[in-house]
C-alpha cells in the first residue's frame, strides 16, 4: 500500500490512503481532540472541536482525508483558543453540573475542559430547561447534558437495525429522543454500549451510577489524549 | 422590596448568620434572634434526579462534613433498593463506618482546634487579628501542628474510603464502591510517623487533658456560659451505646427522663415535627410528645453524651465516666461543655478507626447488596454537629419525588437562639456600646454548636455575622458587620 507523506505542526508523518487527518494523526502519536467522532462510526464533523488549518483554510479533521504533502496546523495558539471557546460554548449551552454527574471522570467534555484549562467560560450561561426522560427500564436520557453529537443516533440500533435514538427538530431546537418500544427491549449489554457511546452524561444506565470508584475512572490520572501521545491509544 | 435568591455551588449550609437584638427604652434586651438568611433549596432541586445521584449531589450542602450527608442519603437509598439497616455486606457497612468515623475525627479536630480553641487559648477578648488558628501557631506551634495533622489523618481516611477528601463517591445505594487495600490499611496503622492511628489516639487523649486543664482554671466561665436546660436527642445503638453511624432515636429531657426511646427512625415523622417561623429560612424541629413550645431539643456531642448509656471503646469510656461524674450522672446542659464532649468523641473516633483497621472484613470483595424495592427511604446518621435526617420518595422511573432534610444545624436552631439570647441578656444588655469582645461572645455561643456558618470558602474564625442593636421604635442604634 502506498503511503502519503504529510506534516502536523512541522512533524513528518505518514498516512494510509483514505485515512482522515484525525486517524492519521492518531497513528503518528499526535492528538487532535474530537467529540462527535467515534471509532467505527462514519464521521459527520458536527462539533468542530477537531478543526485544524491547512493552507489557511479551516477544516474538520475527522472528515477531511489526508493528501500528499498536506501541512496541517494543529496546535497554533489561535486554533487551540478556538477549540477552547467551542468547549466553553458546549458547557454554557447545556446544564453541566460535574460535581454530581456520574459520568464525571469518564466524561469527554469534562476531560476536554480540563485539557484546555477551562476555568470560567467566556460566554453567559443559557440555563436551558430540558426534561429528563426516565421512562425506559434500563436507561435515562438526561438531555440537560446532551451536546447533540449524534453518536447515539448513529451508533445504537436494535437487532433489526432500527435506530433507538433520534434527533428531532433542527439547529438550536434539536433534541434527542429515545424510541420507547425499542428502548424497552434493550439488553443490559446494549444499554451499556449506549452509555459508553455518549461522550457526556446524557445517557445513563439505571441503578449503576458511581459504581466505579474515583481513581479508576478513565481520566482520573492523565488528560484526555495522553494515550495517543504516548502511542498507547487504539 | 425586591428579593434576590442566589444558589451557587460555592454557597453552603447556613453560610450567613445575622443576629438581631432588640432593646427597650431603658436599653434592656427584650428580644434576640439568630437568623439564617440564606435560602438553600436542595430539597427542591433534588426532585426529578435519579435516586442514586442523591448521595453525591446532596453532600454538596457542606464542605466540612459532606460525608454525613453522603452517608445519610446513601442509607435512605439503601432502604429504597431493599438493603436497609442490617442488610448491607460486612465490608460495605464497615467501610462506611470507617469513612464516617474518619470524618468525625477530622471534623471534631477542625471544630475544636481551628475554630473554637483560639477563644480559650488566646482569650475571648484577644485581638481578632491573632485570635485564630494562625495565632494558635504563634502561641503553641506543636499543638497547632498536631491540629493540622489530626485533621489530615481524618481526611486521609475519607480519601481511602470515599475516593476524595471532600465530596467523594464511596457510598452507593446498597453498599460501597471500593474496599480498603492492605497498603491503605498499613499506611494508617504503621505510618509514616506521626500519621498513625496510635499517635492519633495519644493526641486525642492529650486534647482532652488540654480542655480539662482549661476548665480547671476557668470553671465559672466554662460552666456558666450559655447554660440552659433543654431536651437532648440522638441516635443510640440498640443497647444504649454511643454510635455515630446507626441506631434508634432516643431523647431525654433536662433531668434525664426518656422522652423517646428505641424509636425506629423510619417513623421519625411521628415523633419529630418541624415549625416554620417568618424570620428565618431554618425550620424549628420539636418533639411532638412535648409540643412546639417545650419540645425543642439539642443535638451534637453534648446531646449524644446525655442520651447514650456508655461509649463502646475503653479510653473514651473512661473519659465519659469522669465527664458524667461532673454532673452526677444527670444531663449536662452547659453549652461550653460541648467541646469537652466533642473531644471525648474525638478519642472514641480514633479508637473505633483502629478497631476497624484491624478488621479483615475491610478487605472483603462483596460490596453491594440489593433486595426488594421500596418507594420511600429514610436515612439518619449522627453527624459531627448532631443528628442528620434524610428522607426521600422515589417513583417507579427511579426519580426522586420528595426530599426532606433536617440537618444538625436546623435541629440546633432553637438552642443556638437560646445561647445567643443568653449572651444578649448577660453580656450585651444595658451596655451603651457593642465591643468586639462582646460580638465575639455571640460567636463563641454559636460556635459551641456549629462552626458551619464560617465553613469552606470563608476565612476561618471570621464568621460572616451581623449584629444590630434596635431600639423600641425599631431604629437601628448600632450595627456591626464582619
Amino acid at each position: 500500500m502506498s503511503e502519503i507523506r504529510f506534516t502536523i505542526d512541522g512533524k513528518a508523518c505518514l498516512a494510509e490512503r483514505g485515512q482522515t487527518i484525525v486517524e492519521a494523526a492518531k497513528a503518528n502519536g499526535v492528538y487532535i481532540p474530537v467529540l462527535c467522532n467515534y471509532e467505527a462510526l462514519k464521521p459527520v464533523g458536527s462539533c468542530r472541536i477537531c478543526t485544524v488549518r491547512v493552507a489557511g483554510r479551516y477544516m474538520a479533521s475527522c472528515t477531511q482525508p489526508v493528501t500528499e504533502g498536506m501541512a496541517v496546523e494543529n496546535t497554533a495558539p489561535d486554533l487551540e483558543d478556538m477549540r477552547k471557546s467551542l468547549i466553553e460554548m458546549l458547557f454554557v449551552e447545556g446544564n453541566h453540573f460535574c460535581p454530581s454527574c456520574e459520568k464525571s471522570g469518564n466524561c469527554e467534555l469534562q476531560a476536554l475542559g480540563y485539557r484546555y484549562k477551562m476555568m470560567v467560560p467566556r460566554f453567559p450561561y443559557l440555563w436551558p430547561g430540558r426534561a429528563l426522560l426516565a421512562g425506559s427500564p434500563l436507561l435515562m436520557l438526561e438531555r440537560n447534558r446532551c451536546v447533540q453529537c449524534l453518536r447515539c443516533v448513529r451508533g445504537i440500533t436494535s437487532k433489526a437495525g432500527r435506530k433507538v435514538f433520534a434527533a428531532v427538530e433542527r439547529g438550536p431546537h434539536v433534541t434527542i429522543e429515545i424510541d420507547p418500544k425499542l428502548a424497552a427491549k434493550l439488553s443490559e449489554e446494549e444499554a451499556r454500549r449506549a452509555m459508553d457511546i455518549c461522550p457526556v452524561g446524557a445517557i445513563l444506565r439505571k441503578e449503576k451510577g458511581f459504581a466505579l470508584p474515583i481513581g479508576q475512572r478513565k481520566f482520573d490520572h492523565t488528560p484526555i489524549g495522553s494515550d495517543i501521545e504516548k502511542g498507547t491509544g487504539r | 422590596m425586591g428579593q434576590k435568591i442566589t444558589i451557587e455551588p460555592v454557597t453552603r449550609v447556613e453560610g450567613h448568620g445575622k443576629v438581631t437584638i432588640r432593646l427597650d427604652d431603658a436599653g434592656k434586651v427584650t428580644q434576640s434572634r439568630f437568623h439564617v438568611v440564606e435560602f438553600r433549596g436542595f430539597e427542591r432541586f433534588v426532585q426529578g434526579r435519579p435516586y442514586w445521584e442523591a448521595p453525591v449531589l446532596v453532600q454538596r450542602l457542606c464542605g466540612i462534613c459532606p460525608v454525613s450527608h453522603h452517608l445519610a442519603s446513601a442509607k435512605a437509598m439503601d432502604v429504597i433498593v431493599g438493603a436497609g439497616p442490617g442488610k448491607l455486606t460486612a465490608t460495605a457497612e464497615k467501610m462506611r463506618r470507617l469513612m464516617h468515623y474518619g470524618q468525625m475525627f477530622q471534623s471534631h479536630a477542625l471544630h475544636f482546634f481551628y475554630l473554637a480553641s483560639p477563644d480559650f487559648l488566646l482569650g475571648m477578648d484577644a485581638d481578632p487579628a491573632v485570635r485564630n488558628v494562625i495565632g494558635l501557631i504563634a502561641l503553641d506551634k506543636e499543638l497547632a501542628t498536631r491540629a493540622v495533622l489530626m485533621r489530615k489523618f481524618g481526611q486521609e481516611i475519607i480519601l481511602a474510603t470515599a475516593g476524595k477528601k471532600i465530596h467523594g463517591t464511596g457510598a452507593i445505594p446498597g453498599g460501597i464502591n471500593k474496599n480498603l487495600s492492605p497498603e491503605e490499611r498499613d499506611r494508617f496503622l504503621k505510618g509514616p510517623d506521626p500519621l498513625t492511628i496510635d499517635r492519633m489516639i495519644e493526641w486525642s487523649q492529650a486534647a482532652i487533658d488540654l480542655f480539662r486543664d482549661y476548665h480547671r482554671k476557668n470553671k465559672d466561665l466554662v460552666d456558666r456560659f450559655a447554660e440552659f436546660p433543654s431536651n437532648h436527642l440522638s441516635l443510640v445503638r440498640k443497647d444504649g451505646a454511643l454510635d455515630f453511624y446507626h441506631g434508634c432515636l432516643r431523647a431525654v429531657d433536662a433531668d434525664g427522663r426518656k422522652v423517646l426511646d428505641d424509636v425506629d427512625y423510619q417513623d421519625y415523622v411521628k415523633h419529630i415535627g418541624e415549625e416554620t417561623r417568618s424570620w428565618s429560612y431554618m425550620k424549628f424541629p420539636y418533639l411532638r410528645a412535648l409540643g412546639k413550645e417545650d419540645g425543642w431539643y439539642r443535638v451534637g456531642p453534648l446531646a449524644r453524651l446525655n442520651t447514650c448509656d456508655y461509649i463502646p471503646s475503653p479510653l473514651a469510656q473512661k473519659e465519659f465516666e469522669t465527664y458524667k461524674a461532673y454532673t452526677d450522672g444527670k444531663p449536662n446542659n452547659m453549652s461550653l461543655h460541648s467541646h469537652w464532649a466533642r473531644l471525648i468523641e474525638l478519642l472514641h473516633s480514633a479508637e473505633v478507626i483502629k478497631e476497624l483497621l484491624l478488621d479483615k472484613d475491610l478487605q472483603g470483595t462483596k460490596l453491594v447488596k440489593k433486595g426488594r424495592r421500596a418507594p420511600e427511604g429514610i436515612g439518619l446518621v449522627e453527624a459531627p454537629r448532631g443528628t442528620l435526617f434524610h428522607h426521600y420518595r422515589v417513583n417507579d422511573d427511579d426519580q426522586i419525588t420528595m426530599a426532606n432534610l433536617i440537618v444538625s444545624t436546623t435541629n440546633n436552631n432553637e438552642p443556638m437562639n437560646r445561647a445567643v439570647n443568653w449572651v444578649a441578656m448577660n453580656v450585651l444588655s444595658e451596655k451603651p456600646e457593642i465591643t468586639e469582645g462582646m460580638l465575639n461572645r455571640v460567636e463563641v455561643a454559636i460556635r459551641a454548636y456549629d462552626p458551619c456558618l464560617s465553613c469552606a470558602t470563608h476565612a476561618l474564625g471570621r464568621m460572616p455575622l451581623e449584629v444590630a442593636l434596635v431600639d423600641a421604635a425599631g431604629r437601628v442604634l448600632q450595627r456591626k458587620v464582619r
